[in-house]
């Protein structure tokens, strides 16, 4: 049948109205789901919090155009817990019973998320939290981990670490164990020198200083005077980069290093940082930016972090941990089709959750699934994954000085 | 292995050597605040924000491609100025010794949220060619950065050593501290040398916090990690004196480095206390 002038324009108008038909159905509507949580906005932990907020904020941007949850818009209530575990307790006791938020959101650190834990517990309330390093701590059940360090990371983590080294060019015979005496730090160093012990690696230093040392070129110089093969350095933040500072005073290279947590952008900048080996759970290239949600939050969070001027803009363990809980949250409640916190745990515990990391499961001790740590290095002023080999790219292989 | 090691004596050497130039860092931080609360009275907590203050200004200047040491040509003045104004301001309020620690503990707070506004929470680190230059002496390393601090520190303390013995300011600035209404009597202007003395204080604070920003990386939150084993030189020193700080200074930085080249670094902050208990249990006439 040939079409008329007239039915032509009305198939436009009928496709044009179908679309905003489509568009309105799929646009959020009815009262906000209100999710609150706080984040160290002000004080020592902000620069890293920074991140988190940009990934909550691109992450509740991406929701709402999704349609939402349930079909209903999302709003984040966030509150500045100034890097005090103990005002984060006030804060999400103050988002339960004054704002009467309908689910709660990880805070960033360990101490916070232990404090929001105990919050949580007490109402009755999934927390689903991002980056929390002691996960022996977990004792409550409706709690469930972004940050895939498994549930004995004192174990695993070693071992990965050590594999690696063991599948270099040069695997160590010697080790020194340096570390901060930072909690979430100090009893995976503890455990790395357990393992270095099984297999066979003589310790020929160990050290401890406190969190927040000033000075670490004695540190530098019992290192030097050690000669390990290998130094394992249980760094927080930029104490990785200060004990480098204090190596190069006296003209020493490690042939090879590890730093635990480390501020990545800073450390990564750094040329003695050459060949400085760290763990990761997500790094922007293959096969990490085949997960899911991974291709398009990179693009955003690189847009976001660089117009907050953020020292480093990649997608790295932070952004990538924090984005995961949000991808854990929503599956919650769009497997329980609901907004109770018992429904929501309940299928978080019997399903997998296809994340940024991969596929996640909460079946172990504190609904901690399996170690998901690689082994990163920085190679050419980039960090690059060089362990287990399936998570390798072009054929990275770790190096040494 | 955490325990008692017997260190090489190259390590011994090395580690002696970094007492010796940390201390001098104590020295130079200590020198403003024995004269502050030897001389004028007042113990001034904000010593170690402008200190901060200082670096972080420093570390500013320094990414528009000033030197860090001729940063010190406009940072001096400044806080020559600030540390004037402060004592102005008490004066004319008529602190007291004790409320000063309180009212000065209230500005290192507000001075530390305005370094973290304005440079955030993050490290910072002054990347400057000082930092890139060694010297190995005996087998030693020397780095430039801490030999400059050394070089400081000894000097503006006998500078200051030789301004308070041998001048007629520094005559009247004791007598003052000794006695003010006998030295007020014999025409002394009190007023003025306390406001000279003030803002000689801030500024000798403003030059250790170049020396930090030269040697260390910077956090809002470091400005308290300097205050008991600054306070620790001070006091073995001896308060309102001028070389005191740096020999006692040197003598915590050396007794620290060498507790962690024998054992674990996170016994090292108890050498300062230690000294510190000590002196005020058995020389408490000193520290008075």
């Amino acid at each position: 049948m040939k079409k008329t002038p007239v039915s032509r324009r009305f198939t436009l108008l009928a496709a044009l109205l179908s679309f905003a038909g489509l568009a309105v159905a799929q646009a959020p509507s009815g009262p906000p789901i209100r999710i609150g949580s706080t984040l160290a906005l002000t004080g020592p932990l902000s620069a890293t919090a920074q991140v988190h907020k940009i990934v909550g904020e691109i992450y509740i941007e991406q929701a709402n155009k999704r349609g939402g949850w349930l079909g209903r818009p999302l709003e984040w209530v966030l509150k500045d817990d100034q890097s005090k575990p103990d005002l984060a307790r006030t804060l999400y006791e103050q988002l339960v019973t004054v704002d009467k938020v309908d689910l709660l959101f990880s805070p960033y650190a360990t101490g916070a998320i232990l404090s929001a834990m105990g919050v949580a517990q007490r109402y009755n309330k999934v927390l689903v939290h991002h980056t929390f390093g002691i996960p022996s701590l977990v004792k409550y059940d409706m709690a469930f981990p972004a940050w895939s360090l498994g549930s004995d990371p004192a174990n695993t983590v070693p071992n990965t670490l050590f594999d690696a080294l063991a599948a270099g060019p040069k695997p160590p015979k010697t080790i020194a164990v340096v570390t901060s005496k930072f909690p979430s730090i100090q009893f995976m160093s503890a455990g790395a020198r357990e393992v270095a012990k099984k297999r066979g690696l003589q310790e020929v230093l160990f050290l401890e200083w406190d969190f927040g040392n000033r000075d670490f070129g004695p540190i530098a110089n019992r290192i030097k005077d050690a000669k390990p093969d290998f130094v394992f350095v249980g760094a927080i933040g930029l104490e990785g980069n200060l004990l480098l500072d204090a190596m190069k005073k006296i003209d020493y290279v490690p042939p090879q290093h590890f730093y635990l947590y480390p501020s990545p952008g800073p450390l990564v900048t750094l040329p003695e940082a050459k060949n400085a080996l760290s763990v990761t759970i997500f790094e922007e290239q293959q096969p990490f930016l085949n997960n899911t949600g991974a291709a398009d939050f990179v693009k955003l969070f690189r847009e976001r972090a660089t117009a907050a001027k953020l020292p480093d803009p990649s997608v790295e363990v932070q952004a990538a941990a924090s984005y995961t809980a949000w991808q854990i949250l929503a599956a919650g409640v769009a497997g329980a089709k609901s907004l109770d916190d018992k429904a929501i745990a309940a299928w978080l515990k019997t399903n997998t959750v296809d994340t940024l990391q991969g596929p996640l499961r909460f079946n172990g001790p504190g609904n901690y699934g399996e170690d998901l740590m690689r082994i990163k290095q920085v190679q050419n002023g980039h960090w690059t994954v060089v362990w287990p080999k399936a998570f390798t790219a072009g054929g990275a292989t770790l190096q040494t000085n | 292995m955490s325990g008692f090691t017997m260190p090489s004596a190259t390590l011994l050497a090395q580690s002696i050597l970094s007492g010796v130039f940390v201390g001098a860092l104590y020295g130079l931080l200590g020198l403003g605040l024995s004269l502050s609360w030897g001389l004028l009275r007042l113990i001034n907590l904000a010593h170690f924000a402008f200190a901060f203050l200082a670096a972080y200004l420093c570390y500013q200047m320094a990414q528009m491609g000033v030197d860090p040491l001729l940063s010190l040509g406009l940072i001096v003045p400044l806080f020559f100025a600030i540390g004037a104004g402060l004592h102005w301001g008490m004066m004319k309020f008529q602190i007291t010794p004790f409320n000063s620690l309180l009212v000065t503990f209230g500005l290192t707070g507000i001075v530390e949220a305005l370094i973290q506004t304005i440079w955030t929470a993050d490290f910072r680190k002054l990347e400057s060619s000082y930092g890139e230059h060694n010297f190995k002496v005996a087998g030693l390393y020397v780095p430039l950065p801490e030999l400059i601090t050394l070089g400081l520190a000894v000097s503006l303390s006998f500078v200051v050593w030789a301004v308070l013995r041998y001048t007629d300011l520094g005559k009247a600035l004791r007598a003052s501290a000794e006695d003010s209404a006998v030295a007020a009597a014999f025409g002394i202007n009190e007023k003025r040398n306390a406001l000279l003395l003030a803002g000689t204080c801030s500024a000798l604070a403003s030059i250790a916090g170049v020396c930090l920003a030269l040697g260390f990386t910077l956090a809002p939150s470091q400005i308290y990690a300097w205050i008991g084993v600054v306070f620790a030189a001070v006091m073995l020193g001896g308060l309102g004196r001028a070389l005191a700080p740096l020999i006692a200074g040197i003598v915590i930085g050396v007794s620290e480095a060498v507790t962690m080249a024998v054992t674990a670094p996170s016994w090292a902050p108890l050498v300062s206390f230690t000294l510190l208990i000590a002196i005020l249990l058995f020389r408490p006439g000193r520290a008075a």
